[in-house]
C-alpha cells in the first residue's frame, strides 16, 4: 500500500479524487492512529451535504429503493455519497456486504460513491464511524448522503437518525406494521415507504401505518408522509423523492435546521464522550484488578452491592467528600 | 486498529452462474474477511469502479464463461490504471493451465479450478495480503 501523506490525501479527497476518499474512509473505519487528524480536518469542510437514513427490515428493498432514489437525485444532476450497513458476524467478525447487487446503474456512475460498510465491533460505535463515513462524503463535496441500516436494534436506529431525514422502508408481509411499532421505527421517520406495493396488502399497511402515525402525532407541524413504492417497476420514487425534498424545505424554512443540527451534534458529542470514559474505565487495570477482588467478597457475603459497587467508581462519583 | 481484509468478489461476463461465487464469498466471510459482493453480469468498468470505492485488498473474480483471457488483463489494466497497482487480483473458473500462466505474467494472482478447498483460497489470501502490508 503506497503510503501518501494525510495532508495530500485530505486535498486529493476533497478535490475529488475517488481512491484518496476511498482510503480516508478505510483509515477510520480502522480506527487507524489518523483517525482523530482526518476527522478534524474533515469537520470545517462540511455542511453541504443534505443527509438521508433509510432504514427497515431486512429484505425490505432498502437497497433497491435507494438505486432508484439515486439515480433521480442524479437525473437532478446531484452527487451522491452512500454508506451502507451491514452487519458483522459476532462469531467469526467477518461480513457479506451484499448492498452493491441492487444497486448496478448507482455503482457504476462515477457521481456516486457507495461504500459497504461492515458494523464490526467500532470502538467509537456504530453511528460514531458511520456519521464520520457521511462527514467525509459531506466533505468531498456530494451533495446528497444516504447511509443505508437496517431497522434492528438501538445500534442501527442511532445510525438512521444521523440523517436530517429518516426514511423507513416497510413491505405489506410480515407484518412488518406491528413489527415496525414494536422495533421503535414509527418514532423516528419523517417518510414511511410501503414497497413492494406490486405485492397484496400495500393499502392496508399503508392505512395501519397512517392511522399509527395519527396517534402519535404530536407537536412537530411536519406530518411523515406514506407513499407505496415499487422498485421493481419503479413506482412512487418520484413521490419519495419529493418528500425528502418537502421535508428538506419544511426544515429550513421553519429554521428548525438549525436546531436539528445542533441536537444531532450534541448526540454525537454525549455519545463520543460516554464510549471513550467506559472504555478507559475498563482499561484500568487497577479498576480491573478491584472489580475481581470486590466480585469476591460480594460472593462471599463480605459486603453489600451498594458499598461495592461505590468502591468501583471513579473519583468525585463515588459520593465521597473529596 | 481493526483492520480487516476486504474482498470484492465480482462475476464478469455473460454466465448466469454465481453458485461459486457466493461459496467463496460465504467461506471468505467465516475466515473473518468483510466481502463485498456486487453480483452478476459485471463489466471491467464496474468491477474497478467497486474496488476503487471499497478499497479492498482483493478482487475475485469467478469466470466460467471463457472469458477469463480477455478479463482479467482487462480489470488489472484498470486497476493500474486507478493507481491500485496493489490490489491483488485472484479468481477461479475453468481455465487451462497454460492460460493462468500467462495471466500470471500479467500481474494476475493465483487462480483457482473448480473444486478447490475454500481453504486453500483463505490461505492464499491471507498470505498475500500480509506480506503486501509489510
Ligand atoms: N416485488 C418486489 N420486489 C422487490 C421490490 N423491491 C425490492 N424487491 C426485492 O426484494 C429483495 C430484497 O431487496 P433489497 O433491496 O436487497 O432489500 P434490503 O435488504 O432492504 O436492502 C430483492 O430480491 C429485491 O429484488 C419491489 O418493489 N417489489
Ligand atoms: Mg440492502
Amino acid at each position: 500500500m503506497n503510503r501518501q501523506a494525510l495532508p495530500q490525501l485530505l486535498e486529493a479527497a476533497f478535490g475529488g479524487n475517488r481512491r484518496a476518499l476511498a482510503r480516508l474512509i478505510s483509515l477510520v473505519e480502522n480506527d487507524a492512529p489518523e483517525r482523530s487528524a482526518i476527522l478534524d480536518a474533515v469537520i470545517p469542510k462540511t455542511g453541504g451535504a443534505w443527509r438521508v437514513g433509510v432504514t427497515g427490515p431486512p429484505g425490505a428493498g432498502k437497497s433497491s429503493l435507494l438505486e432508484e432514489i439515486v439515480m433521480a437525485y442524479r437525473e437532478r444532476g446531484k452527487t451522491v455519497g452512500l454508506a451502507a450497513v451491514d452487519p458483522t458476524s459476532p462469531f467469526t467478525g467477518g461480513a457479506f456486504l451484499r448492498d452493491r447487487i441492487r444497486m448496478a446503474r448507482a455503482g457504476a456512475d462515477p457521481e456516486v460513491f457507495i461504500r459497504s460498510l461492515g458494523s464490526r465491533g467500532s470502538l467509537g460505535g456504530l453511528s460514531a464511524q458511520t456519521e464520520a463515513v457521511l462527514d467525509l462524503f459531506d466533505a468531498a463535496g456530494k451533495d446528497m448522503v444516504f447511509v443505508e441500516t437496517l431497522g434492528v436494534g438501538q445500534a442501527e436506529l442511532d445510525v438512521a437518525e444521523c440523517g436530517y431525514t429518516t426514511v423507513v422502508v416497510l413491505v405489506p408481509e410480515s407484518g412488518d406494521g406491528i413489527q415496525a411499532m414494536k422495533a421503535g421505527l414509527m418514532e423516528i421517520g419523517d417518510i414511511f415507504l410501503v414497497n413492494k406495493c406490486d405485492h397484496d396488502g400495500a393499502a392496508l399497511l399503508e392505512m395501519e401505518l397512517r392511522a399509527a402515525l395519527e396517534l402519535g402525532s404530536n407537536a412537530d407541524s411536519w406530518k411523515p408522509p406514506v407513499i407505496q413504492t415499487s422498485a421493481i417497476e419503479g413506482r412512487g420514487i418520484a413521490e419519495a423523492v419529493e418528500a425528502i425534498e418537502a421535508h428538506r424545505t419544511h426544515l429550513a424554512q421553519n429554521g428548525q435546521l438549525p436546531h436539528l443540527r445542533r441536537r444531532l451534534l450534541e448526540r454525537r458529542l454525549r455519545r463520543g464522550v460516554e464510549t471513550r470514559v467506559t472504555h478507559a474505565l475498563w482499561t484500568d487495570p487497577e479498576r480491573a484488578a478491584k472489580l475481581e477482588e470486590t466480585l469476591d467478597k460480594l460472593l462471599s457475603g463480605g459486603v453489600g452491592f451498594e458499598e461495592s459497587l461505590r468502591a468501583l467508581l471513579p473519583e468525585g462519583l463515588d459520593g465521597e467528600e473529596s | 486498529m481493526d483492520r480487516k481484509i476486504r474482498v470484492l468478489v465480482a462475476k464478469p461476463g455473460l454466465d448466469g452462474h454465481d453458485r461459486g461465487a457466493r461459496v467463496v464469498a460465504a467461506a471468505l466471510k467465516d475466515a473473518g474477511m468483510e466481502v463485498i459482493y456486487t453480483g452478476l453480469h459485471q463489466t471491467p468498468e464496474m468491477i474497478v469502479e467497486a474496488a476503487i470505492q471499497e478499497d479492498v485488498d482483493v478482487v475475485a473474480l469467478s469466470i466460467l464463461s471463457g472469458s477469463h483471457m480477455s478479463h482479467f488483463p482487462k480489470v488489472r489494466e484498470l486497476l493500474d490504471a486507478a493507481g491500485a497497482t496493489d490490489m491483488l487480483i485472484t479468481g477461479g473458473g475453468i481455465i487451462p493451465a497454460e492460460d493462468m500462466k500467462v495471466l500470471s505474467e500479467q500481474g494476475i494472482g493465483k487462480l483457482f479450478g473448480p473444486g478447490t478447498d475454500t481453504r486453500e483460497v483463505v490461505e492464499y489470501i491471507r498470505g498475500e495480503v500480509s506480506s503486501r502490508n509489510s
